[in-house]
């Protein structure tokens, strides 16, 4: 019997010792998403990890489970405290959303429970008004601001969400105050809320600002980035309008593991990630969806999360 | 009349495989307890990849309309509401099915569902712009009083008494609180990470409906094993036919109450059935009959949710904004081939707008044939012996509530919830009135406080809340159906003591 149980305990470790780096991944692999089915950050991961089955890929298929809730909260609690360090368990992370609700308490995660892989986008956020409004700058806009405090109202997508700090930053950098409206919904209301001309103005994505744009139902006053955007080359960034607001706001979507996953699995999804985002197939159907793609290796993520931390620590305490 | 030009396109044979395939899938799909239309439209958005963009339309567009329809019959059936639209067909339709007129019941909910999804395409083909401006009339102000008018139907809605139906209201109204708040960021009632995101519905549905009746199934044991086995009736569909169209009343509140809230975002879906149920019963001439396994709550409700499906597309198509969870994952769909909803979709790609508009439409058709087909075996169902039954549901349960997110929490839920209704039923209360609250907490709750906020940074909540056409009109519809429900109740109260005393 001991030597059955012992066979049986060598035959494990030759098992586990088998499935180290070089053989990664054997299985298909889970990315969890933490927004509802159909949303951006859904329909994006779906889109970059398609070709992840190729050969030069990870040559194992990438699976995506959705765990919505609470702005994203519980999907990443999930993923702190319940998901196996392994490397078959991913995370699409947003910033600066978990970044700055950890900041603000009630969570189970940090920066420091998860590892960054890679980033795939970037989508600023932009301030929009009715197409029909009187207001057709960001300097219209300070102006009013100014003359009535507390009176310009603004919709976005939830707090201490992208469309939320960006309010926050337009708020510090032209010292008034604006009303912001946060939405249950997500962006979408918060731009319904806009076209139906319920706020005067609003925060929200570039890509669906871009299409409501197109449609003609908004305009759009100017891009809370540091450059202007491609899809977007006539609107002026919030500096070249004299608001000192910079890249804090803009809405980092990409792949993280949790803590303790193998550094020699990291380092491999860390090399093959990025590429696999690279793919043309993959740009072609993000272009076409109006998502812009920012691809960020494992160390620049690092960096900008550690930035972001940073400028959010900062622009939260007085809240 | 542009859009009976793209008739041709549907009937390619790839597409009319992709629709029938859609269909017949989406069927399945629906009738599963757990998998919403939203989450079986997101299932199939990947094999979209590979589609053309007209295709890949149609075959979303077909599941969406057959989901919707699917998830009679697992409300009919197993009393497992797929969605919160078919939570009012379990009412009537459920007890019809315990009776042995299931196949009745699943004839009529498929016909009913066929014409009043009909009913709400055609609208969206031919009022698609006057439409549009309807649905973004409603501000938070508006949906808090729509809101407010759910509420008062709440205590009218199947139950033994008014007191015990708000009672339940309440307590569905206090579930909705639990979780994270995110309008003001506030964490309420969270003492087990499950209930971080809040009680998810469709878990809450599941255990309200099905975990109460597993129970009492296991609760009689074998006692009377071959007592109760009952017959099922053979239902011939053109009796269903008739019959459908002698309850034309039922059939036509429900169509024009489907059309009209499935157009208002955010709201539509989830209560379009429940409201068309209620409307019924108060303009029937045979209220008692309601919640007794009356074929008018079932024609009302499956006509209803079903006639929201094309309006509910109606601020997505024209303004390109999502007015329901599966819109969005429309969108996503549309996206992906690069077609922008709103003026672009119509203009410059009026090929891939009409063919789907089309499809939903032959979808329909098509839903209703292959209902019709198997609703005669599907009412077979209630021939299960109860014990054997009462597994399955459970299990079904279980698959259904793990389903929705992945999570085992959601699991604890459904089985607490459950356990609890179990204990209520006991005492007269009912679930319907429940899951109402349930649904309607937050909508009331987070328009008043955005409309509070945009109230005090303009002109005052008074202002706001209680001035405009909109409102008013609103509140004064919310006035009527309480004061209707009182002089209801009141009369009632005297007929009974009549009654009590000649007796």
């Amino acid at each position: 019997m001991k030597r059955l149980i012992a066979g049986a305990a060598l035959a494990l470790m030759g098992l586990t010792g088998a499935a180290g780096a070089d053989e990664y991944p054997e299985r298909p692999i889970m990315m969890m998403v933490s927004y509802g089915a159909g949303g951006a950050t859904d329909f994006q991961a779906r889109i970059v990890t398609m070709t992840s089955g190729n050969e030069d890929a990870l040559g194992m298929p990438i699976a995506i489970i959705n765990k919505p809730g609470a702005g994203g909260r519980v999907g990443w609690n999930w993923f702190a405290t319940q998901a196996d360090a392994d490397g078959y368990t991913l995370a699409a992370y947003n910033v600066p959303h978990f970044i700055a609700q950890s900041i603000k308490g009630g969570v189970q995660y940090s920066t420091d429970s998860f590892e960054p892989i890679a980033n795939w986008g970037a989508d600023p956020a932009v301030f929009v008004v009715g197409a029909d409004s009187p207001f057709n700058s960001m300097e219209d806009v300070v102006a009013y601001a100014k003359e009535n405090p507390g009176k310009l109202t603004v919709s976005g997508a939830g707090l201490f969400v992208g469309h939320h700090i960006a309010a926050l930053q337009i708020d510090q950098a032209s010292g008034t105050k604006m009303a912001y409206i946060p939405t249950k919904g997500g962006g979408a209301a918060a731009m319904k809320a806009v076209i139906a001309g319920e706020v005067m103005g609003g925060i929200n994505n570039l890509s669906d600002a871009f299409r409501a744009q197109e449609a003609g139902n908004v305009k759009i006053l100017g891009v809370a980035d540091l450059e202007r955007s491609a899809f977007l080359p006539d609107v002026p960034t919030m500096k070249e309008q004299g608001l000192d607001v910079d890249n804090s706001s803009v809405n980092f979507r990409g792949v993280m593991v949790p803590k303790g996953t193998p550094p020699e699995v990291i380092e491999k999804l860390a090399a093959t990630v990025p590429e696999m985002f690279a793919n043309t197939r993959v740009s072609k159907k993000m272009e076409a969806g109006g998502s812009p793609m920012h691809i960020m290796t494992r160390d620049e993520v690092i960096e900008m999360w550690a930035q972001r931390q940073q400028t959010l620590n900062e622009l939260l305490a007085g809240l | 009349m542009e859009f009976i030009y793209y008739f041709g396109d549907v009937f390619s044979p790839l597409s009319f495989l992709l629709l029938l395939g859609g269909t017949v899938g989406g069927l399945i799909l629906g009738a599963t307890p757990g998998l919403s239309p939203t989450m079986a439209v997101a299932l199939l958005i990947p094999f979209t990849f590979q589609l053309e963009a007209v295709q890949g339309l149609i075959l979303l567009g077909a599941a969406y309309t057959s989901t919707v329809a699917g998830g009679a019959v697992s409300a009919i059936l197993l009393k497992i509401p797929g969605a919160p639209a078919n939570i009012a067909t379990t009412l009537d339709g459920h007890t019809m099915a315990k009776q042995g007129q299931g196949a009745r019941a699943l004839q009529l909910s498929f016909l009913a569902s066929a014409v009043g999804g009909i009913f709400g395409v055609l609208l969206l083909i031919f009022l698609t712009p006057v439409l549009a401006k309807w649905a973004l009339a409603f501000g938070p102000s508006h949906l808090f009083w729509l809101a407010i008018l759910g509420v008062t139907v709440i205590g009218t809605l199947d139950s033994s008494s008014v007191v015990k139906g708000l009672l339940s209201g309440c307590i569905g109204l206090w579930l909705a609180t639990i979780g994270f708040d995110d309008i003001m960021g506030a964490q309420r009632f969270i003492f087990h990470p499950a209930l971080g995101g809040g009680i998810n519905i469709i878990a809450a549905l599941i255990g309200l409906f099905a975990i109460p009746q597993v129970l009492t199934m296991f609760a009689k044991g074998r006692r009377n094993v071959g007592a109760e086995v009952i017959e099922v009736q053979r239902h011939s569909i053109l009796a269903a036919v008739r019959e459908l169209f002698s309850r034309t009343r039922a059939l036509s509140i429900g169509t024009l109450i489907g059309s009209i809230i499935g157009l208002i975002p955010g709201v539509g879906g989830q209560i379009a059935g429940l409201v068309a149920y209620d409307q019924t019963k108060k303009f029937s001439s045979e209220k008692d009959k309601f919640g007794t396994g009356h074929s008018e709550g079932v024609i009302a409700a499956e006509a209803a949710n079903n006639a929201m499906v094309g309006p509910s597309l109606v601020p997505l198509l024209t303004l390109s904004i999502p007015g329901s969870p599966t819109a969005a994952v429309l969108l996503g769909g549309l996206l992906i081939h690069g077609i922008f909803p709103g003026s672009d979709l119509f203009d410059n790609h009026p090929d891939v707008a009409w063919t789907f508009i089309n499809s939903m439409l032959i979808g329909q058709v098509l839903m209703c044939i292959f209902g019709l087909y198997v609703a005669g075996l599907a009412a077979r169902v209630a021939q299960v012996p109860q014990s054997v039954m009462a597994a399955i549901v459970l299990s079904l349960s279980v698959f259904g509530a793990y389903s929705v997110q992945s999570s085992m929490g959601d699991v604890y839920v459904m089985a607490c919830l459950g356990i609890g209704m179990f204990f209520l039923e006991r005492f007269g209360f009912s679930a319907a009135p429940l899951v109402l609250g349930l649904i309607l907490g937050p909508i009331a709750e987070a328009n008043f406080i955005q409309g509070s906020m945009i109230a005090d940074a303009t002109d005052g909540r008074g202002a706001y809340f209680l001035t405009g056409g909109l409102n008013l009109f609103l509140i004064a519809v919310v006035l009527a159906s309480i004061v209707y429900s009182v002089w209801m109740e009141l009369r009632h109260r005297r007929y009974t003591t009549k009654e009590e005393a000649q007796a």
